[in-house]
């Protein structure tokens, strides 16, 4: 092939000999200052290699005299970002959970780190979207066992549902009517709330219901049934049932009573993330106004 | 080995040192053209950062600004959100098309003239002339010793071509911040370090490619020469040595005649490579050095001149013409070559892309509503029975002046919505929102419907400024409810 090699008139530049189908190759010099920058590039490659982690060895690599590693990069972008938060925080941790929403800018950035601290420590029970489940409250909706304002809210999540080593946590108790009335009495019990919650229509078992109920149910619930925050105890007049709106839920509930449990989280998150987290459950839609007067807080019934 | 040993020959080397390109000054009616492209061209660049536009207290008061940070761009009475990037994607459209339009018809006029590797490197050139001399000078000075003068010259010929340099790249920075500014800011030395390194590398650039590089970066890196060369036809008007004319050249024009040998009208008297800027023969032919920059022309023509012969012994010619002068023909008027179909289709896609970018940017809305309904929860069940569905809306508010915008919803039967700030009390079927100017403004929309009805029923949000006879915006969305149980027992 080689002695093909010819000079091609048109370029005056040799061929390298090959030829297919009338086609021949140049052999075209490359210009010196390509090479060069080839030179130049090998010359970074091998400070490249001295600089940063470079080659594979068995347990482990090249540190690299600069000293740089990936995690090292991502632990200063971390500290910025910490850095960056910090007057926020402090903010936040100086601001009274109540007064939040006077500020608009730091409520929105307590929303946002509620959202990312739920997302750790609240899904497993009220789920990814804080829509909850059979026995684990909506936190979507407007009915509120304790309260919804930012305070209340608040105080839940500090102290918790039925911590029993820990002295201000929520407690409810409803005593299981299981032997305290008749499978019968209990059945026309569940008739009223059915028909209080509109869910059918006034009967003749429905009204010896309302008697019962007046006689054992209406201390927490009230007369009306619509609740009682205070003692957390749940309406029973509206279209929301934590543990289900059939007759068989609500007669296992007068039964056997249900006692929810929630973690406290004082002793476990700081005071700034259960703060956020506070902010952005009041935020999903539910949340309510601060009562005037005294927190609802304050009237929390112990055991 | 002997195929290797073949191929590595001392006759044909693998590589080749740059051999100096050192044009001459030339004068003639290409070369005042290329004089008004490059007054033109650096002009726009240098002077555009610098032109102010007011657009009130709420946006920025510079004419052309990419604003990389807030992502707007704005170039003079047009303001192009993230959102209407298509707009410069129609422009960059445009350019390309603008190019084959060019290439098709006039050839590579692109490069010869408003490239800003030609427009730089002729600069330097002509700095360089100023310093060293012309070609000759130049020549000599490069083949000479070094000397206390030669130091001198080379010194400062390097150094007003970094000055250039940073010019160069000092001018490109104050297209994407406040230019005034910023140029207290650099000047001091407190701008952001994006800022000198851009600079830097800018200057390094302009400085390497328009000083040290020059016609290498047209042959090995650029790889718009070998596009054009696809585009050209031969109906494009191209650089073209007329070797009918010219050939058989001599030097020896009375020699040759007084022995009866009939010659062309090139007397070789090499003019047309002097002054080539890419150091290339045109009499070779059409070729990839070539960026029809017509200096030949204009040298070739003072000659010509000279020696009493008709002008255009080099000249702008197509392939087609050639032939047709070759073969004793006159050549087709020029203003047929560049208005034929080719050209002309080019020419109307390219008007029928601005006319309707035009028209697009004079109809377009200045609020822009995006409703995107919350998918976790789909639904939430409320105590009074109704459902509520949770929607994230973003109100684009494109003006430069703060707006009260009025959203609505219809077409969702008995449908009442509010936000986080009024609550559940301030329920109606529209809520009022004021957007900060020239920004978006998200906001959780909560709407609540009565439970029965469809389990999925499309409807409306819509946005329209308040006071505003413009046409506002809206959106298709839909409102989800549980499926329908009968658990009445």
């Amino acid at each position: 092939m080689a002695e093909n090699k010819r000079i091609d008139e048109p370029t005056g530049t040799q061929t390298v000999g090959h030829e297919w189908d009338g086609i021949e190759e140049l052999n075209t010099p490359l210009p010196r200052w390509w090479l060069l920058t080839f030179y130049a590039c090998i010359l970074w490659a091998i400070g490249y290699v001295i600089f940063f982690p470079a080659i594979p060895l068995l347990h482990d690599a090249t540190k690299g005299i600069s000293g740089w590693t990936s995690q090292g990069q991502l632990e200063t972008a971390l500290s910025a970002e910490a850095k960056r938060r910090a007057p926020i925080t402090a903010a936040i941790a100086a601001t009274p959970i109540e007064q939040l929403p006077a500020n608009d800018k730091l409520m929105q950035a307590a929303i946002e780190g509620g959202r990312a601290a739920f997302k750790v420590h609240c899904v497993q029970c009220h789920g990814s979207g804080a829509a909850g489940s059979r026995g684990y409250p909506n936190l979507n909706d407007d009915d509120w066992l304790w309260g919804g304002d930012l305070a209340t809210i608040h105080y839940t999540v500090t102290h918790g549902v039925r911590n029993p080593d820990h002295s201000e946590t929520r407690f409810s108790q409803m005593p299981a009517f299981e032997g305290v009335l008749t499978t019968a009495e209990i059945g026309s019990t569940v008739s009223y709330v059915r028909m209080i919650s509109g869910q059918q229509q006034p009967n003749a078992a429905s009204a010896r219901g309302a008697v019962l109920f007046a006689a054992n149910c209406s201390q927490c619930h009230g007369p009306e049934g619509k609740g009682g925050r205070q003692f957390g105890a749940p309406n029973l007049t509206d279209g929301i049932w934590l543990y289900g709106e059939d007759r068989a839920a609500i007669t296992q509930t007068v039964m056997k009573s249900r006692f929810g449990v929630m973690p406290r989280w004082n002793n476990r998150l700081d005071p700034v993330t259960i703060k956020m987290l506070a902010a952005y459950v009041h935020s999903l839609g539910g949340g309510e106004a601060a009562p005037n007067p005294a927190p609802a807080a304050a009237s929390n019934v112990k055991p | 080995m002997s195929n290797l040993e073949g191929l590595i020959d001392p006759g044909s080397p693998l590589y080749e040192k740059r051999k100096g390109v050192y044009p001459k000054a030339v004068d003639g009616f290409f070369r005042r053209l290329k004089w008004a492209a490059m007054a033109v061209t650096l002009t726009i660049y240098y002077v555009t950062p610098w032109l102010r536009w007011d657009r009130g207290p709420y946006a920025p008061d510079q004419a052309v600004l990419i604003d990389l940070a807030n992502r707007r761009f704005y170039m003079f009475a047009i303001e192009i959100w993230p959102h209407e990037f298509y707009y410069v994607a129609g422009l960059l459209v445009m350019a390309g098309i603008g190019l084959f339009l060019v290439t098709s018809a006039v050839g590579r006029a692109w490069c010869g003239y408003a490239c800003p590797q030609t427009v730089w490197t002729d600069l330097f050139q002509h700095v360089e002339r100023a310093i060293d001399g012309d070609r000759n000078a130049q020549v000599r000075l490069a083949n000479a010793p070094w000397s206390f003068e030669k130091i001198v010259k080379r010194v400062s010929k390097h150094a007003v071509w970094i000055v250039i340099g940073v010019l160069t790249g000092g001018a490109w920075i104050f297209y994407f911040a406040d230019a005034p500014s910023l140029m207290r800011s650099f000047l001091k030395g407190d701008a952001p370090l994006v800022a000198y390194s851009t600079v830097a590398i800018l200057t390094a650039t302009t400085y390497v490619f328009g000083g040290l590089m020059r016609e290498q970066v047209c042959i090995y890196m650029c790889p718009w020469p070998r596009i054009q060369t696809a585009m050209l036809d031969e109906k494009s008007l191209i650089v073209t040595y007329k070797d009918w004319r010219g050939e058989p050249r001599t030097h020896g024009v009375k020699k040759a005649a007084d022995q009866g040998i009939k010659t062309g009208d090139c007397i070789d008297c090499t003019q047309c490579v002097q002054v080539c800027p890419t150091g290339i023969d045109i009499r070779e032919g059409p070729q990839i050095g070539c960026i029809t920059c017509a200096l030949c022309i204009d040298a070739c023509d003072k000659v010509m001149a000279q020696i009493g012969q008709p002008r255009g012994l080099i000249d702008y010619c197509t392939l087609d013409d050639a032939a047709i002068e070759k073969a004793g023909g006159t050549s087709k008027p020029v203003l047929k070559t560049l208005f034929r179909p080719r050209t002309l289709a080019y020419l109307s896609i390219w008007s029928a892309i601005g006319l309707a970018m035009l028209f697009s940017l004079g109809a377009r809305t200045r609020l822009d509503l995006s409703v995107q309904q919350d998918r976790n929860p789909i639904f939430v069940q409320l105590s009074d029975g109704a459902i509520r569905n949770n929607y994230t809306v973003k109100i684009r508010n494109m003006e430069a002046r703060p707006r009260k915008v009025m959203l609505r919803v219809s077409g969702l039967e008995g449908a009442r919505m509010w936000t986080q700030d009024g609550g559940r009390a301030t329920a109606s079927h529209e809520v009022e929102v004021s957007v900060e100017p020239d920004s978006v403004m998200k906001v959780r929309l909560f709407v609540a419907a009565p439970r029965n009805g469809p389990e999925r029923q499309p409807f409306e949000i819509s946005a329209q400024a308040a006071g505003a006879n413009e046409k506002g915006d809206s959106d298709a969305t839909q409102f989800e409810r549980p499926e329908h149980e009968e658990d009445e027992e």
